[in-house]
């Protein structure tokens, strides 16, 4: 049992925000009122100043397993999850295998439930082995728990392939997660296409490459009834081209990454060609950056996912153009949201919520974690004076690769409680 | 005087002066290139290596002889032959030779950025890049530069016309640094597929019609065309590249008083004319004997003994 004494209970999607004890016993919320007793044996954490609310989810996350447990697993990538104030996360079907069958899909869930810290929802291929060829078995994966199709790391080339897997995930209900990229475009580009990928003479990945695969997808989606979403959305024409294809009725949502809302692509130049600051699609400009924030604000960006890509050092310290794509995410989101959105007035923290869980649950059609009696305890606390610095050496991730190794932040992830226990406090992993 | 730094990046990270004291140095250092017995001892008792991921001749034993000629110990080592060919990292290749003892490392490499990321590994030796990806090549920008000087009073208010593919070329890149950092302007032409991008902001012009950059130009700087760059659709054909962008004796007169560069290996007859390249205009050799002068400058001023 536990008894969280006197937080701030948050709870946008309900009509929640009131100083309170919050009671959990049997992993539900028990209990909810004033100067609550402690029922004997029960562990009290003290909510003062702290903000408690549905626990915070991220459906963009590659947990690398199976296949490359050497940069992740499911240990170290719940336990970075929990870190960072998750309760849930989505895994990418990346692996090797590919998780585009049963089988895989199975293995995934056992060893989430044998070895997971936080919830783990599988995503499916959308075609078999990410090849853009054949269909993967949408509808058994579907049965067996996955809650989308993506071949997020590989974009779907053929527009028409991508056209019969919106009809076919359709009928499943199953929305379809797509990393846009035209790769005809961006073929063998390392950061984003511009004066400082020109200055630093690196190969450019233009704005065009993500964004005619945008365009692509509310078109299909419109004509197929399609539920798309897209991925890590990078751009303004992006962000543009999706708040168009919701005015014309097209199924479509999008998020973002902490990364794509905080840096630019002088970070490539600020850290001299460091590694770290190499992801896909790449960090752009300070227009697309503030249209990403623009996004968040007016709907138009519809959550906050971290794209979580944990890489071993090996496969980081190489040359810019031979480095792998991506950082880890999981464990500098929640601080970097509060600290350069939350904090500066970009959003409040009302809206961080639903970016953060509700609208996250609600896109994978699970239940949406609520601050409700009877509800699953899987609840987030957040420490929104808390001063921290970033430091990779820290975290609970097997990887190290982030390029926000020691930044200082204001607000940080306090607590992570799923399914009734604690499973972080002060950002120390409880296992 | 010495550089006051460990590694030769790009002329993006230099000063104005630390580019004139180099500039200096090399001319002073000159004459032994010329000279009947080409041995001095700056470099004696100092090793250095040429580490060539990329072809080159020019480049690499303009290093060598330069190195030579200071007294220095040179190896050369291109990937090839190395065991970068058994998949050995960068990291580990720059090590190794470090612990071996050299005082400097010469790299040339595909990738934008392995210069920098090797100055990062090592701990001793001095990085000179010769030549990165597209990003730089710095002594062929000082080179270039050294030639100009000799051929113009000063780099203040010349016009310097970089002729072809700017986009995918170092040598451009390490020219608008080194040049605008000097005061000279400069522009760029070219067909659009193949400008150079994004240096608007240090006051560079760019224009798909040469006869814009050639007017009245003091300097034509006329870059190697990779022909392979057809094959990706950036231009159609040798043809109708020279037709639009060559550099030709009728174009040449928009320009009676510049001097004409090339970096070589030449193309004739694409980006330009045998007429030019033969002409009395043309300062392409002497650019070589300052490469050799260039690289005794450097390497003595990073790897050296005394100056």
């Amino acid at each position: 049992m536990l008894l969280i004494k006197n937080g701030r209970l948050l709870d946008p999607a309900n009509g929640l925000d009131t100083v309170a004890d919050l009671l959990i016993a049997e992993g539900k919320i028990a209990q909810i009122g004033a100067n609550l007793t402690a029922p004997a044996g029960a562990q009290i954490i003290d909510g003062t100043d702290k903000v408690v609310t549905p626990g915070f989810i991220d459906i963009h996350v590659h947990l690398r397993t199976p296949g490359q447990e050497y940069k992740e697993d499911m240990r170290s990538g719940t336990a970075s999850a929990v870190r960072g104030g998750f309760v849930a996360i989505a895994c990418m079907p990346n692996t090797s295998p590919v998780i585009d069958n049963v089988a895989i899909v199975n293995h995934v869930n056992w060893e989430a439930k044998a070895r997971g810290l936080c919830h783990v929802w599988p995503t499916g291929a959308i075609s078999k082995g990410l090849k853009g060829g054949q269909i993967a078995e949408m509808g058994e994966m579907k049965e067996a728990g996955i809650v989308a199709v993506t071949d997020d790391g590989h974009p779907v080339d053929s527009a028409d392939m991508m056209r019969q897997a919106m009809y076919y995930a359709r009928q499943f209900d199953l929305v379809v997660m797509d990393h846009a990229e035209e790769k005809s475009i961006s073929h063998g580009g390392a950061m984003h296409e511009g004066a400082v990928s020109s200055q630093l003479g690196l190969r450019g990945i233009p704005r065009t490459s993500e964004e005619v695969h945008v365009a692509r997808d509310i078109l299909l989606a419109l004509e197929t009834g399609a539920r798309v979403h897209i991925q890590h959305i990078s751009s303004k024409n992006s962000v543009d081209l999706i708040r168009w294809g919701k005015s014309i009725g097209a199924q479509v949502t999008a998020e973002a990454t902490p990364h794509h809302f905080t840096l630019t692509d002088e970070i490539v130049r600020a850290m001299e060609y460091d590694t770290n600051t190499k992801m896909n699609p790449p960090v752009r400009e300070e227009s697309d950056r503030q249209a990403i924030i623009r996004g968040l604000q007016d709907g138009t960006i519809d959550l906050i996912a971290t794209d979580h890509a944990p890489h071993h050092l090996d496969d980081k310290d190489v040359e810019y153009g031979d480095a792998a794509f991506g950082i880890v995410g999981l464990e500098t989101s929640v601080g970097l949201t509060l600290d350069r959105l939350v904090k500066p007035g970009l959003l409040s923290l009302h809206e961080m919520v639903l970016l953060m869980s509700t609208r996250q649950a609600e896109l994978v059609r699970k239940t949406p974690p609520a601050l409700q009696v009877g509800a699953p305890a899987d609840i987030t606390m957040l420490d929104l004076h808390k001063r921290w610095t970033v430091k990779a050496k820290e975290f609970a991730s097997k990887s190290r690769n982030t390029p926000f190794d020691g930044w200082a932040l204001t607000g940080a992830p306090h607590a992570t409680i799923v399914d009734g226990e604690l499973k972080m406090l002060e950002m120390k992993v409880l296992a | 005087m010495r550089l006051n730094r460990k590694d030769l990046l790009g002329l993006k990270d230099l000063t104005p002066e630390e580019i004139t004291l180099i500039l200096d140095k090399a001319e002073a250092l000159k004459p032994i290139v010329e000279s009947p017995v080409k041995k001095v001892p700056h470099l004696r008792g100092k090793a250095f290596v040429t580490l060539f991921f990329e072809n080159s001749t020019r480049t690499a034993k303009s290093f060598e002889l330069a190195g030579k000629y200071l007294g220095g110990d040179v190896i050369n080592v291109t990937a090839s032959a190395s065991s970068v060919k058994k998949g050995e990292t960068l990291k580990d290749t720059a090590m190794n030779l470090e612990a071996m003892g050299v005082d400097g490392v010469v790299i040339r490499h595909g990738q934008g950025g392995a210069p920098a990321i090797l100055a990062k590994y090592l701990q001793h030796a001095s990085v000179i890049n010769a030549g990165d990806g597209f990003n730089e090549h710095p002594t062929q920008g000082l080179l270039d530069m050294l030639t100009i000087r000799q051929n113009k009073a000063s780099f203040k208010g010349l016009k310097v016309a970089i002729i072809g593919d700017s986009k995918h070329s170092r040598v451009a890149r390490s020219n608008i640094w080194g040049l605008t950092k000097m005061g000279a302007e400069v522009w760029l032409a070219g067909p659009s597929t193949l400008l150079a991008e994004g240096f608007e902001g240090l006051g560079v012009k760019t224009t798909t019609r040469i006869e814009e950059a050639l007017e009245g130009a003091d300097v034509i700087n006329t870059l190697r065309l990779q022909l392979e760059r057809m094959d990706r659709g950036f231009f159609p054909t040798a043809a109708e590249y020279h037709k639009f962008w060559g550099l030709t004796p009728n174009r040449m007169k928009l320009a009676p008083n510049a001097i004409v560069m090339h970096p070589g290996p030449m193309n004739r007859g694409v980006e330009i004319s045998s007429f030019v390249a033969d002409a009395e205009q043309n300062v392409i050799l002497p650019q070589v004997a300052n490469g050799v002068a260039v690289r005794m400058a450097v390497t003595t001023l990073l790897f050296g003994g005394e100056a």
